[in-house]
């Protein structure tokens, strides 16, 4: 538990003095935000309907820099052996490395809400379900994107295959996170929130405890 | 490693196989009655439904190999790997390309974003990509950890995107198995069956005997017999 915590403090430290990097992401996905209004034409009301959406994919593509950046900073200079030579687990590295992301895509997805409510006219008053829907999906998102970062940063072609591995694979974190998003926005008469919350709660169990498991073997050969 | 077997084994299967899927063809195309609605485009369910049960086997039997892999660490579980997903990942397309011409004449479109429609297309992304990533990584040992990771994490998530996709939305029928289709379906479903069965079995032994090859020609160092004949060549040139 202590060496999660070190590994967490070193994450989020190195994160901190890349905060550039932050920003330029956070300008990505914005700018993504702009585009998608763009493909639907100015109608404010399907704009609006569609408005969850657009946030959950600027976030994805987002995420794919944010999780891919996170492990190139590994491979300089050999820091990886650095930190696996350590006496601290492989899997205190991953889950440290994991919350890190998955805070800082936490982060990124509140700070995108602001546009999409600008943009979209999408606002809701439920804002403490809105942050609880987004830590799930970013959790989601977040466990198997460390685990798959983990291999693509050391390969060639990384840039293409991080997305083409975690795409399909998060397709129910973004069918939960949009539907649940949408609920909040748009109304939910049914009480429909509880279930696609809990669908995004399962899947970030899961791949979690999954990512634990396996990250090992794919950082200790 | 040991030699790459020479076994006609194989062979004798994909011959086999092929040989059951014509017969079975031939008796689901002319001899077995029509459907009552939808008529001879039912038809295409006598290679449809057997690709989907061979499909999920073939997939099923990858994610055997990934987990036999990290445990064994024998190469032979990689070749496997390599060879069942590949094999799998294309029932899974022939799979989605069937229910696409199906679909068209009885419901109206090509694509449905049904459960069992969706998960089918997420798993060959899925599988698609580990194959994609096999592709770019060099080191073997590397290559062979990493896929079979990969394969248990994607197999893993087939429930939760199938489930995911039921509660999104649905249109699909019940699955069909012998139990539920009339008995004068059931022989040329049941001979098809095990005709793609043989078949795909077959290739893949053939396909993991090939990506043996391949590793072995990786992993090894340059035979000493061929540096003495490349010397003896240079010399007489």
């Amino acid at each position: 538990m202590r060496d999660v915590l070190l590994a967490l403090r070193k994450d989020l430290l190195l994160q901190w003095r890349g905060r550039a990097q932050l920003v330029a992401i956070f300008a990505f996905g914005a700018a993504t935000l702009l585009l998608f209004s763009f493909a639907i034409g100015p109608d404010s009301l399907a704009l609006r309907q569609h408005a969850a959406g657009f946030l959950w994919l600027g976030l994805l593509l987002a995420s794919t820099l944010s999780l891919a950046e996170s492990f190139e900073r590994e491979t300089e200079e050999q820091a990886l052996e650095g930190l696996l030579l350590l006496p601290a687990s492989a899997r205190a590295l991953y889950y440290g490395k994991a919350i890190a992301n998955c805070a800082q895509l936490a982060l990124l997805g509140v700070a995108l809400v602001p546009v999409m409510v600008v943009l979209y006219d999408a606002g809701t008053t439920r804002l403490v379900s809105l942050a609880g829907v987004i830590l799930l999906g970013t959790a989601g998102l977040s466990a198997p994107g460390t685990l798959y970062a983990a291999m693509t940063a050391q390969t060639r072609a990384r840039q293409t295959l991080l997305p083409l591995l975690l795409f399909p694979l998060v397709v129910p974190v973004l069918l939960a996170a949009v539907k649940a998003t949408s609920l909040l926005i748009l109304g939910d008469p049914m009480g429909q929130l509880r279930p696609w919350a809990s669908l995004l709660a399962a899947f970030a169990v899961v791949h979690w405890a999954l990512g634990g498991l396996l990250f090992a073997r794919v950082v200790e050969d | 490693m040991p030699a790459a077997s020479q076994s006609r084994v194989p062979i004798l299967l994909v011959a086999a196989g092929a040989a059951l899927l014509c017969v079975g063809s031939y008796w689901g195309l002319a001899k077995a009655p029509g459907e009552v609605f939808m008529g001879d485009v039912q038809r295409i369910m006598y290679v449809h439904v057997p690709t989907a049960w061979n499909a999920m086997l073939a997939l099923t039997f990858s994610f055997v190999c990934a987990i036999s892999f990290l445990f064994t660490e024998s190469w032979k579980w990689d070749n496997r790997l390599e060879a069942a997903m590949e094999m799998g990942v294309v029932l899974s397309l022939l799979l989605c390309t069937q229910g696409a011409i199906w679909a068209k004449p009885t419901w109206g479109v090509w694509w449905d974003w049904d459960p069992r429609l969706t998960t089918t297309a997420v798993m060959v992304f899925a599988f698609g990509g580990i194959l994609a990533l096999r592709a770019f990584v060099d080191d073997p040992m590397k290559r062979a950890v990493w896929s079979s990771v990969a394969c248990i994490v994607a197999f893993a998530d087939v429930p939760i995107v199938y489930f995911s996709v039921r509660w999104w939305n649905s249109l699909h029928q019940a699955q069909s198995t012998p139990e539920t289709v009339s008995k004068a379906f059931h022989w040329p479903l049941r001979i098809n069956a095990f005709g793609i069965l043989f078949v795909w079995t077959g290739l893949v032994a053939l396909r993991a005997r090939v990506a043996s090859l391949r590793l072995r020609s990786e992993i090894a160092p340059p035979l000493p017999q061929h540096a003495a004949a490349d010397a003896r060549a240079a010399r007489s040139a």
